[in-house]
């Protein structure tokens, strides 16, 4: 097999096989939580506070007052990471392409500069992260194969994508390939370890929202 | 009925529901809430991340609720929950965790840790993990009617003495008044002022109201100690009362959990909404304030800060009518850091000043307390929960504070303009 060939599998039936697997699992995991149901809460809510489990989903973003000044390296590490890898994924042009494809949507793209140096960005802030989780003894505590795993196949993805896109080390149609089939190690992944988050996130914050809106607490 | 392992891992996967599992989900293991916990704050140790609290409820959901984890517990590779390591975690789950809910509040994912240390300590309870003192206190809370063993007569006798007092007669089974007032124990016991204040304040601005000889109690060890049947035969007192009196609303006294157990899990106990409201005593004196019928003269011309109860400010959502009412009295009232909603835990809520093991913690993590007192340069603190009182009380001795705690109620009832 040549690199060509290699490639076209990457492409092809790989990132089938890929998409398949992360569509089941989202939908399993989901399954899985919503599966459980909860109780109604019987008791009156203080105010009728509509909303404030979805206005949750988007403010939990923001740190609460003092939090920054003690965590400023989770914090800023956290949102670098964040938008960085968001950026990379969304709106580099052959990524948008790839979208297309798939789903036949398309958006404009952000100059190939810009992302690249948020993927820079991303890849600096993913080491800070590790440093800080290998020094700082809460995290270090919490932290298991899960969470070096996890971390590992986020790098990937943007080691690879951004070494492909320099032409560095590896001819480029086999960099590409490993980028693809990085990203499909990442999907397979995805929903049965801690970076299920990226949807579950939504669901945790609406109901803590959902909780502090009843008691007349925003949160 | 005995306790046993089984049953505790029994209960552990009967309160794993829908939010539960989206919060282990959910988790990213960056350790943010250590930095909102009152424990990690001022010990520094790792252990007390209150997310790591929860490891062992974790680890059913995971070997329960998902694929991956029936697949690795079918094919030996997952670790059961024991006795042992429940053993350990007990003093993680009882003594180092008031449930003020200030990780809950912090959590970038949303993780509400709080309401899972409520859920684990059902499973914990079950399992025969619960401290010793609050067994027994949860036992005479059954048995007695109160955790602090306080029956009926004790409560006459302090009646007694708030007649003889006030000269106001304190209502007793009075059917169709609009208010039930209830106790802590901490009250009868340490601060009879409370119902001297209330009777003073009712009469004033012409509350009907009672008490009720078989429900004087709020609190309500079940909750503390995780135990919902037992926390259900306590609330179901106070609602019986409430039924057979016809009254319109239930005062909860000042207390933190008592607040919790009947306003907002009272309804799930009982599996049905009720028929009466709960309120705070903060939110009916601040409702008489309004209406202009809690007529208050003069100010006090202390410097003056006020502690924000987690249970019924965080957890409660009473946080700006206890500002009200000291706005009405106060000529110096100065707020601390964090104050309000982000307020630090006196350290003895959630069952932790009802178990002495936890007392050197207790006193250690209330170093905080005393660090945001300072800031303010106060000596008279004023808060409305029995337990945090007693609680600081004891944290300022130790660390020889001069510094007053009075109760909110009984501040109000000293400026109160009467017989008019």
């Amino acid at each position: 097999m040549n690199h060509l060939d290699l490639l076209t599998f990457a492409r092809g039936s790989a990132m089938n096989w890929a998409l398949i697997i992360f569509v089941a699992g989202i939908v399993l995991r989901l399954f899985e939580i919503f599966g459980l149901s909860r109780k109604q809460d019987l008791a009156r809510p203080r105010t009728d506070s509509p909303g404030s489990g979805w206005r949750t989903m988007f403010t939990r973003s923001i740190p609460p007052q003092g939090m920054l000044k003690r965590e400023p390296v989770t914090y800023i590490g956290g949102y670098v990471f964040h938008l960085g890898l968001f950026l990379a994924i969304f709106f580099f042009a052959p990524h948008i392409e790839f979208f297309r494809s798939i789903t036949g949507l398309s958006w404009r793209a952000l100059p190939s500069a810009l992302v690249d140096a948020s993927v820079v960005a991303a890849i600096v802030a993913l080491f800070v992260l590790l440093a800080h989780r290998l020094n700082n003894p809460v995290k270090r505590m919490l932290s298991g194969f899960g969470d070096y795993l996890a971390w590992t196949v986020t790098l990937l993805p943007l080691l690879t994508g951004y070494m492909a896109y320099h032409h560095l080390m590896l001819e480029y149609t086999l960099m590409l390939s490993l980028h693809i089939f990085s990203v499909e190690l990442l999907l397979v992944l995805l929903p049965f370890t801690k970076l299920f988050h990226t949807f579950s996130v939504f669901v945790s914050r609406w109901y803590n929202g959902d909780f502090y809106g009843r008691k007349g607490v925003a949160s | 009925m005995s306790a046993t392992l089984a049953k505790g891992i029994n209960a552990f996967k009967e309160v794993i529901d829908t939010p539960i599992a989206s919060y282990f989900s959910s988790c990213v293991h960056c350790g943010l809430c250590a930095e909102a916990c009152l424990f990690h704050n001022e010990t520094g140790d790792p252990k007390y991340t209150p997310i790591h609290k929860l490891e062992p409820l974790r680890r059913v959901w995971k070997q329960e609720y998902t694929l991956l984890g029936k697949l690795g517990k079918m094919l030996g590779l997952s670790k059961p929950v024991t006795d042992e390591e429940l053993t350990e975690w007990e003093p993680l789950v009882y003594d180092s965790c008031t449930m003020c809910g200030r990780c809950s509040m912090v959590c970038p994912v949303g993780n509400d840790i709080t309401y899972m240390i409520r859920k684990m300590r059902e499973g914990m309870s079950a399992s025969g993990h619960a401290p010793e003192d609050m067994k027994g206190a949860t036992k005479r809370a059954i048995e007695i009617g109160s955790p602090m063993g306080i029956k009926w007569p004790a409560v006459q006798a302090q009646i007694k003495h708030v007649q003889a007092e006030t000269n106001i007669e304190v209502p007793v089974d009075k059917m169709g008044a609009d208010y039930l007032v209830l106790m802590s124990s901490m009250e009868i016991i340490n601060f009879p002022e409370y119902l001297s204040a209330i009777s003073r304040i009712f009469k004033q601005a012409g509350v009907s109201w009672t008490l009720a000889p078989d429900a004087f109690e709020a609190t309500n060890s079940g909750i503390q100690i995780g135990s919902s049947d037992l926390a259900r035969e306590i609330v179901s007192r106070i609602v019986v009362a409430a039924e057979r009196l016809k009254v319109k609303c239930v005062i909860s006294p000042e207390c933190g959990h008592a607040f919790t157990a009947i306003r907002w899990e009272g309804p799930n106990l009982m599996g049905k909404p009720f028929g009466f409201e709960v309120k705070h005593i903060l939110e009916v004196l601040d409702e008489l304030h309004a209406a202009g019928k809690l007529k208050t003269k003069g100010k006090d011309k202390r410097p003056l800060t006020y502690h924000d109860p987690c249970q019924i400010t965080r957890r409660g959502g009473v946080v700006e009518q206890p500002r009200r009412l000291l706005g009405s009295v106060a000529e110096d009232f100065r707020e601390m850091p964090d104050a309000g909603v982000m307020n630090w835990c006196c350290g003895g809520g959630g069952g932790v000043s009802a178990n002495s093991r936890a007392e050197p913690l207790r006193l250690e993590v209330f170093k905080v307390k005393k660090r945001q007192i300072e800031a303010t340069g106060v000596h008279t603190m004023i808060t409305a929960c029995a337990n945090c009182r007693i609680v600081m009380e004891e944290g300022l001795e130790h660390y020889h504070m001069k510094v007053e705690v009075l109760g909110l109620t009984e501040l109000l009832a000293e400026y109160l303009v009467e017989g008019e």
